[in-house]
């Protein structure tokens, strides 16, 4: 046979991994019939996972920490699970699932997240960064205005990266690979000689941060030295290409704590490798599979350490470590090939899970036997989700991206995004009934909104005082995403991720709105219906009254879904209209995290009769229980959100019971893909997929040790069910859960 | 509101009498179905799931353009595969209405299907077989006079194979739905017999067997009418495959549904 050569081009020349890719690609159009099992070396390795992971669960939900050590780069001797098993190495630390003090985000974390555990850090540390060094978090709140205080304190602005790492930036990982790291040196050195004066805030700053750059990649160096690993050269065969991969994602994490550390989209890169390597008959299937089982097993294990608060927000202790897979290529190839399946395969080799956060760009020309294969991934393991690629391409320009957290488009190594949380857009509706004074404090949080004190509540009147609420609220959301973002680029840039990107990439600005679906129908009942507010002494909301009939969103009926769609573009709008630090595009999405709970807690009763408590239902969801039309009306209804007003994703989970999809295997397969084909074909952008019984849920709450892997999408990830709280499962359990009569 | 002697239900013009509708419907036909049952049905099956769509009064009247928009709307779900199922209730009481509900959804290239008992043939039947539904449900009760009479409570089973043979005149698609009951419908020598009398067909493409369950007894309840099937039980796995085994003799495929 004769040996694959590679396909030069652009990239031989150039950092340009696209290019690599583009030429060299082959696409796979056949069935899963090729893949195989665990190896046994895997196998074992896997025991001791488990064995680990059940032990952390026990374990109050960490096995170790280390106390003593700042996690940097090279900040640990080698780590194994087993070493004569492990073809591909790497740990975060010395030891499997312990995990590190990363103090550049904000040190109290550290310590609150310590002393939750009975720790405390190395005394010398606590001298240290309580008189000397300086963190992110102090940085924030030394240019934090009393205005921003409160609206983060009162709960308008939540999940505010400003006391951990904010995350989202993809390093292009698969640049150590295919260059060495000896010529991405090369490379960042050449541009900081180009990057010259007049001697700007702007031009200093580049300059520092590319010098920094340098510095993490002779520190991989070192990282790959620890494991006998040359990493300066590029790799030569596809254990290589996939173990310089992975030692460059764990550069990342073991230097980062962001909340989502995605991995980017190397699955079809790795092939190339793999490919040749097949070719040459230097491995079989066999070791293909093994690469990326082990690779995925580790990427199963990367940890943080978090305070309980945090766990508050993003349940289930997820890492994000999203890995896009599918999509096509500009010239209308696709970009499946026989890697794409064997990531899938890892779900049944190693079981459900939901890290990594296995994400399929869904185009409807994808190879049929592909689009089967994830229906029925998808159907067996709950484990995945789905993302519109011909909506991101055709929007957003590139075909070589990746997924920045859970639905995020992010090109790959050319641009960037700053993350920016969310804000409570149901709470601000309610700043609009409420003169703009807080529904449960009454202190006063916008100006300018008159108090309202009619019977009744009047469309008209409401829209009004809604769009100052808007307009102030992102005022106050702007301002303190500038501020995050340049402290978190001068305490705790992320210098490894950048290092693997272009010099001076694009940015969009990620902000986010939550409580969507109450507003839309908060809004149809005062349109529709008449909504009477009761009110206390002190003339704030307690309650409202509804008298008549409102149609709820959920339900493909335009009376309401285009008041949801309208609600966003209008405050993606008053977004826009702001400057944002380093230039960066402002751009929005719709997307709740697990906090539902939390949320519902911070927001008093709605005028959709939603009580005060009640959660919210997750990212562009209708509300629990009001899509009554069945699962099409539902999917129709989340499809009329406007992707231009929403840009870094609209997230909808999608929860049916096995039963309703059909009656064998082959018909719940071929709905499922039918689904996804009609969903993507309204436009739509996200879909998280849960086949589940209700029961099994409820069966895990009272028995979680007979379900360790049971995987549940809740927004954007997915999460082990038995590691939620009583509460986040209750919430999960009281979805739509989509069934036929 | 009801004319027995025509055995159909009067309705306003251009609406169609509907119990509910079903937009994700994955066990009426092929694909992913928008299922609208009808409200009416002249036999009174002893295990009926859906007892609630028996009497030919209640019901919603929808506009025949109403239901197409709603069709419309699912459409780009339906896929190379599904469509619109007319069930019930019987569907063919308001077989003059489905003429032009069914025209229309051609002229929309959706996929029609009937899921009937084949007990109404009259000429408005008979455009809809030979014109425009691209599929037909029939159910296949009981293959004895006295059993099917025990079951539905009418006498007269010829009329579903009368029905069945204009269907195979059209040349165009028919499965057959069998409720699969122990000792009542699950019996060798009914599954025998039915298989030698549908085996020439040609326009057969399946037999779907549907095990009995207990499932609607709660809407019988509710109704106010006594279950008479109470002591019947649903069948084993092992009663299914068996029953499965016999049917694959005669048909070229089998699905339990």
């Amino acid at each position: 046979m004769e040996v694959k050569q590679l396909k030069s081009g652009v990239w031989t020349e150039s950092v340009n991994v696209r290019d690599f890719v583009f030429n060299n690609i082959t696409p796979y159009h056949g069935t899963h019939d090729f893949l195989v099992g665990p190896s046994e070396r895997t196998q074992r390795l896997w025991e001791i996972c488990k064995e680990a992971t059940q032990e952390e669960r026990q374990n109050n939900g960490v096995r170790s920490v280390d106390t003593e050590t700042i996690s940097t780069v090279s900040a640990f001797e080698a780590g194994y699970i087993d070493k004569e098993n492990e073809v591909i190495v790497g740990l975060q630390t010395d030891e499997l699932l312990k995990r590190t003090m990363k103090p550049f985000g904000g040190f109290k974390v550290v310590q609150k997240a310590l002393s939750e555990q009975g720790l405390e850090p190395n005394k010398s540390l606590t001298n240290l960064f309580s008189k000397y060094v300086k963190t992110h978090n102090d940085g924030v709140f030394d240019a934090y205005t009393s205005e921003i205080k409160k609206f983060r304190s009162l709960g308008f602005l939540t999940g505010l990266p400003d006391n951990y790492a904010r995350g989202r930036i993809i390093g292009d990982y698969r640049r150590v690979a295919l260059y060495g790291i000896n010529f991405l040196i090369e490379s960042k050195k050449a541009d900081l000689e180009n990057i010259t004066g007049p001697m700007s805030d702007a031009v200093i700053r580049l300059r520092e941060e590319v010098a920094e750059q340098i510095k993490a990649l002779k520190e991989m160096i070192e990282l790959g030295a620890k494991y006998d690993l040359d990493l300066a050269r590029p790799a030569q065969n596809a254990q290589e290409a996939v173990q310089w991969t992975y030692m460059a994602y764990l550069a990342a994490v073991k230097s980062q704590d962001g909340a989502a550390m995605s991995l980017g989209n190397v699955s079809t890169f790795l092939d190339i490798f793999i490919e040749k390597d097949l070719e040459e008959g230097l491995i079989t299937e066999v070791e293909a599979q093994e690469y990326i089982d082990q690779f995925v097993m580790k990427l199963r294990m990367v940890r943080h350490l978090r305070m309980g608060a945090y766990d508050e927000i993003f349940a289930g202790d997820p890492t994000w470590v999203t890995e896009a897979i599918g999509g096509m290529l500009a010239d209308g190839r696709s970009k499946v090939t026989k890697t794409s399946f064997r990531f899938l395969n890892t779900l049944y080799n190693l079981g459900p899970s939901p890290e990594p956060n296995i994400t399929i760009l869904w185009s409807e020309s994808l190879p049929q036997n592909f689009k089967d294969y994830c229906a029925k991934v998808s159907i067996d393991t709950s484990s995945i989700q789905f993302e519109n690629d011909n909506l991101m391409r055709e929007n957003r320009g590139s075909d070589d991206y990746g997924i920045a957290c859970c639905v995020s488009y992010q090109e790959l190594g050319k641009s960037i995004q700053f993350f920016g949380a969310r804000t409570n857009l149901a709470k601000t509706l309610l700043l609009a009934l409420n003169g703009g004074r807080c529904e449960f404090t009454g202190q006063q949080v916008v100006d300018g909104i008159p108090e309202y004190t009619d019977e009744y509540l009047d469309f008209d009147k409401v829209m009004a005082n809604f769009k100052i609420a808007m307009k102030e609220v992102a005022r106050v959301y702007n301002d303190s995403m500038n501020i995050i973002h340049y402290m978190h680029d001068k305490y705790y840039y992320e210098k490894a991720q950048m290092a693997l990107i272009d010099t001076n990439p694009s940015i969009n600005l990620a902000y986010g709105i939550a409580g969507l679906s109450i507003v839309a129908d908060s809004l149809s009942a005062i349109k529709h219906a008449k909504v009477k507010p009761i009110r206390n002494e002190e003339g704030l909301t307690v309650d409202f009254k509804i008298e008549g009939e409102f149609p709820c969103y959920g339900n493909d009926d335009d009376r309401v879904d285009l008041l949801a769609r309208q609600a966003v573009a209008d405050f993606n709008n008053e977004l826009k209209q702001l400057p944002v630090y380093k230039n960066a595009e402002p751009t929005m999405s719709v997307l709740t995290i697990t906090s539902n709970v939390s949320y519902g807690k911070k927001t008093g009763a709605t005028p959709d009769g939603r009580a005060h408590g009640i959660p919210f239902a997750p990212g562009a969801n209708p509300m629990h229980g009001r899509d009554k039309n069945g699962a099409i009306a539902s999917l129709n209804s989340v499809s009329k959100i406007d992707y231009k007003d929403s840009l870094d994703g609209i997230s909808n989970t999608f929860s049916i019971v096995p039963k309703s999809l059909g009656s064998s295997e082959q018909d719940r397969i071929d709905n499922l893909a039918t689904t996804l084909d009609g969903y993507f074909s309204r436009n739509a952008q996200h879909l998280n997929v849960n086949v589940l019984n209700k029961e099994t849920l409820l069966d895990a709450m009272e028995n979680p040790g007979e379900y360790p892997q049971l995987t549940i999408r809740v927004s954007g990830y997915a999460v082990n069910f038995v590691r939620l709280t009583k509460e986040q499962q209750m919430e999960v359990i009281t979805r739509s859960f989509h069934e036929s009569m | 509101m009801l004319n027995i002697n025509n055995c159909h239900i009067k309705n306003l013009d251009n609406t169609l009498r509907v119990h509910s509708i079903e937009s994700f419907g994955t066990h009426d036909g092929p694909g992913i179905r928008m299922v609208v049952f009808l409200q009416g049905c002249k036999l009174k099956c002893l295990y009926c799931h859906n007892p609630d769509t028996i009497q030919t009064s209640g019901g919603t009247e929808y506009q025949i353009e109403e239901l197409v928009g709603m069709a419309l709307k699912m459409k780009p779900y339906f896929g190379k595969k599904g469509g619109v199922t007319v069930s019930g209730g019987e569907p063919l009481l308001q077989s003059k209405e489905l003429v032009p509900f069914f025209k229309r959804l051609k002229e929309e290239g959706i996929h029609t299907n009937i899921d009937t008992n084949g007990r109404v043939l009259n000429h408005f039947t008979k455009e809809l077989l030979d014109e425009y539904a691209d599929l037909v449900m029939l159910d296949i009760k009981h293959m004895t006079e006295d059993g099917y009479e025990f079951l539905t409570g009418m006498r007269n089973k010829e009329t579903t194979f009368t029905f069945a043979k204009h269907r195979e005149a059209s040349g165009k698609a028919m499965w057959l739905r069998y409720v699969l009951i122990p000792d009542i419908t699950n019996k060798p020598e009914l599954l025998h017999a039915m298989g030698q009398y549908f085996k020439d067909y040609k326009t057969i493409e399946k037999i779907e067997i549907q095990p009995y369950h207990k499932l609607g007894i709660h809407k019988w309840e509710t109704l106010g009418w006594e279950y008479q099937l109470k002591d019947a039980r649903e069948n084993t796995e092992e009663e299914i495959n068996a029953a499965s085994e016999i049917l694959k003799n005669y048909f070229k495929e089998v699905k339990i549904n």
